[in-house]
């Protein structure tokens, strides 16, 4: 009995290997035609259902994401002086905005067409850029770039860029101007009231 | 009201209010956050509206052959640009995918081109004048015309001068041309507007990043160089 649990445990543990190892450029199509996959079978996700996309992209996009990492490169040299509770509550708030900003644009998704770049790079690249080009019917071809590093627990998405613009760099200069005005307690204040709002004008369905 | 006046008295509403200036790259912030609110209400009242009309009542493919048509009367200027900063390559393949879309794409409204693999640029004057060593200069927000730099600024005459739609006569033409490609280009933008405000704490702020960004992943070709390592 005790070797059957043995052999599960590191049957799992080949598994969770296996998943590391998946190349970051694979890594990204997969997670991309998976969630479009999901949304063209989804009369509700197609609809625009808040709710329904914002569980999505938690179950789907949220795990390859280092929102921590994200956190942290946003809030810059404040990161530091910042407590342990604080930092908690700056990366919960940051997530939460990121996620429901990521909902609005994702109904979007069913009607568009991606061309995976390969991806040239050393096996002992720690740190890559994945390139898509997301095309849709009626608007400009826009070119999505995932900057990506090598964690543990395989491939982390820690930077996402929108025709050149960054969202860690585009956030930076925000967060150091609520820093620098309120304290880092006057931007988790100022990062909870614009969830609350943007909570507040959901449809509800 | 002429537009030079137009921007002296919004530059005098904006001196009223005496908000600390927070960014170097961004003295006249006062100034530009009143023609940023201008530009807003404008937006609000007459564009977007306008742009949603646009999106609603026509097939994503006639927008889609829209946008090639005045995209494709772009590339000549745009071959031009890549030819003042050496990109002879570049410039050739701008040559190339006008030859293609104007012939075979019915004046543009196909783009065959980027099909077989000739890429749409992305090219100014301002890229130029940053690729030959002119820094940004101060953040500038233009009445109408939006975002831009000091330096974009005083490029942007010669752009009028390189854009066939300008010198379009009869008159009435060159203005039907220019409501129809500034409509069309704001849909475009439809999603993206929605982003911002959804996405920003500061709208004005966050335009003002995104726009700086994007100029200089322009001026690079979309490969600036990297700015910092991930943190942990």
């Amino acid at each position: 009995m005790k070797r059957m649990l043995a052999c599960a445990a590191l049957a799992l543990a080949a598994g969770a290997a296996q998943a590391q190892t998946t190349p970051p450029d694979e890594l990204v199509k997969q997670v991309m035609l998976d969630i479009q996959r999901i949304i063209v079978e989804d009369k509700d996700l197609q609809s625009g259902d808040r709710a329904k996309t914002i569980r999505l992209i938690e179950d789907k996009a949220l795990p390859y994401f280092n929102y921590v990492g994200m956190t942290a490169l946003a809030v810059g040299v404040h990161w530091r002086k910042a407590t342990a509770e604080q930092k908690k509550r700056l990366a919960e708030e940051f997530r939460t905005l990121l996620v429901r900003t990521y909902a609005s644009s994702l109904s979007a998704f069913g009607d568009q067409k991606f061309e995976f770049r390969p991806l040239r790079m050393k096996p002992e690249d720690t740190d890559v850029t994945v390139q898509v080009r997301v095309l849709q019917p009626g608007s400009q071809p826009v070119i999505v770039e995932y900057d990506m590093e090598r964690t543990s627990r395989g491939w982390k998405v820690y930077d996402v860029r929108v025709a050149g613009i960054s969202l860690v760099v585009n956030y930076r200069t925000e967060f150091g101007n609520l820093v620098r005005d309120k304290g880092i307690d006057g931007l988790i204040g100022a990062l909870a009231t614009k969830n609350k709002s943007l909570a507040a004008a959901e449809p509800k369905k | 009201m002429s537009a030079r006046a137009l921007i002296l008295v919004l530059a005098l509403a904006g001196a009223g209010c005496a908000s600390t200036p927070s960014d170097a790259r961004d003295p006249l912030e006062g100034v530009n956050r009143a023609v940023f609110a201008f530009n807003d209400k404008t937006d609000e009242m007459v564009l977007r509206p306008a742009a949603r009309l646009y999106r609603n009542v026509t097939p994503s493919g006639l927008r889609d052959g829209v946008r090639n048509f005045f995209n494709n009367l772009d590339d000549l200027y745009i071959g031009a640009n890549n030819l003042l900063q050496g990109k002879v390559e570049q410039a050739m393949s701008d040559l190339m995918r006008i030859a293609v879309n104007t012939t075979l794409g019915f004046f543009g409204v196909i783009d065959w081109a980027s099909d077989m693999g000739l890429e749409k640029h992305n090219e100014d004057f301002g890229q130029t004048l940053a690729r030959w060593g002119v820094g940004d200069g101060v953040y500038l927000v233009l009445p109408l015309l939006g975002p831009s730099t000091l330096r974009d600024t005083a490029a942007l005459p010669v752009d009028w001068e390189g854009d066939p739609v300008y010198w379009h006569t009869p008159v009435d033409e060159r203005n039907a041309l220019t409501v129809m490609r500034t409509v069309a280009r704001r849909a475009d933008l439809l999603g993206a507007s929605r982003t911002l405000e959804e996405a920003a704490l500061d709208r004005y702020v966050f335009l003002r990043e995104a726009y700086l960004q994007q100029r200089r992943s322009q001026i690079h070709d979309g490969r600036p160089p990297r700015e910092r390592p991930p943190a942990d």
